[in-house]
């Protein structure tokens, strides 16, 4: 055939395509359950990251099994009911209306006495960012943060998921003295907001920080009535 | 096929890249990726290995289809072949080396875009048989990673004072320990991997005079 015209190159290109992605599709099924365990254990050193407890792929199932006391879903309206707090996808929850959204709650036992860790959910620059956040039992006080983000600018907005950045979050607080929730203000410069409320926003990475500071203002609204309820 | 597998001509396609055509050094090809994976050991010889698999079998697998595939499109199946290759190197570093591949994140994917690859494809692979167009692909690679890990040695050791995450530096030596010693941590960031690999193509340069122009 003459390896020139236009049949055998349509055919040629037809043919691979079909091969590569049977090739491909069938290696991703072999591996998906590895992949899916992996980032099981990376989303429990996450939860335990944000109630400052290390812990490394290996010991991380253990750890988490000994301090995670309790696992609920609860609604905006703060009630808690049926579903695996663990397994919850937030993007797909936070999709829903307020209403029927599931907000997931995380009960750790830390040396510090019994903290809540709420997981976050919100966009970046060029994609989600998020992260867990744990209260002390004032549900105020913020005991420890853990952020991640899908595709932030390295050296930019991706610094959100160093400690530099999420150490400051520790002993913030959510709510004012009057009992209103002001949330965490990520503040560039010039921007004024007391001490309690704010953390420093990342330079150059304004329009992440501007997302993770929306997250968090969204995502603790969502479980104000929870938090107020437990107080 | 009379010729041994390892003649002479065959081991030169091995040694050339390591010296005298590098990749890196020479022919200043992947200095991206050199620049980006270096700042620690472990992702330089990962990236180093992912680049050697990726890039030998491409090699081969382009040698065995040179007669069939249609001169008009050769590109574009150079690109699927390489980007099929790469795919399936991501998900294997997902499920069994998944802290690296978080480290490697966008990186692997590039190996795509790596211009050593489509180089050696268009250069050696569509005009060589199999064998020596694997030879081509595990020397180029080789050549390649060898400059990655010396970068990655380098900056993890002065950087962060570890290697492939071990202390090598006492920690009483730190000043923050009541010692005279600090990491540099400008090796950390990209720009000293540049100088790095600069004085490693002085180093180079000096010594090999081959590469020393008139």
């Amino acid at each position: 055939m003459d390896r020139n015209s236009n049949t055998y190159t349509f055919l040629y290109a037809a043919i691979m395509v079909i091969i590569v992605a049977a090739v491909l599709a069938s290696v991703s099924m072999a591996l998906k359950p590895a992949q899916k365990k992996n980032v099981a254990i990376e989303k429990k050193q996450n939860i335990l990251a944000s109630v400052n407890i290390e812990s490394t792929a290996a010991t991380a199932e253990a750890i988490y099994a000994e301090k995670i006391i309790g696992e609920y879903v609860v609604t905006v309206k703060g009630e808690q009911v049926e579903g695996d707090a663990f397994t919850t996808d937030l993007k797909k929850e936070r999709a829903k209306d307020a209403a029927d959204m599931l907000l997931p709650v995380f009960e750790v036992k830390t040396d510090d006495g019994l903290k809540y860790v709420l997981p976050l959910y919100g966009a970046g620059l060029w994609g989600p960012v998020w992260g867990y956040v744990s209260l002390s039992d004032d549900m105020n006080t913020i005991y420890g943060a853990n952020f991640d983000h899908e595709g932030e600018t390295p050296g930019l907005g991706a610094e959100i998921s160093t400690t530099a950045f999420e150490a400051p979050f520790k002993g913030k607080k959510i709510f004012d003295e009057s009992g209103k929730l002001v949330s965490i203000l990520v503040a560039k410069v010039g921007q004024v907001a007391p001490e309690e409320h704010k953390v420093d926003a990342i330079s150059g990475g304004t329009i992440t920080s501007k997302g993770l500071e929306q997250m968090l203002q969204d995502d603790f609204t969502a479980y104000e009535e929870f938090l107020n309820k437990k107080k | 096929m009379s010729e041994p597998l390892f003649s002479k001509k065959n081991l030169k396609l091995l040694s050339d890249p390591l010296n005298d055509s590098n990749p890196i050094t020479v022919q200043v090809l992947g200095i991206c990726s050199a620049l980006a994976v270096t700042a620690q050991l472990k992702p330089s010889i990962v990236m180093a290995l992912s680049v050697a698999a990726v890039l030998a079998f491409s090699n081969v697998i382009i040698s065995l289809l040179r007669n069939t595939i249609p001169n008009r499109i050769r590109i574009i199946v150079q690109l699927v072949v390489i980007a099929a290759l790469v795919i399936l190197v991501d998900q294997v570093l997902k499920a069994y080396v998944y802290d690296v591949s978080k480290q490697l994140s966008v990186f692997v994917g590039l190996i795509i875009t790596n211009c050593i690859i489509m180089g050696r494809l268009e250069a050696f692979a569509l005009g060589n048989r199999p064998w020596q167009s694997f030879l081509d692909g595990i020397g180029n690679a080789a050549g390649y990673g060898v400059i990655l890990i010396v970068v990655g040695f380098f900056r993890e050791l002065l950087g962060s004072g570890s290697l492939l995450g071990f202390k090598i530096i006492p920690d009483s030596w730190y000043i923050a320990n009541g010692g005279f010693y600090e990491n540099n941590g400008l090796m950390v960031l990209s720009p000293m991997a540049l100088i790095v690999v600069g004085i490693i193509i002085w180093v180079q340069r000096s010594r090999n005079s081959k590469l020393i122009e008139n």
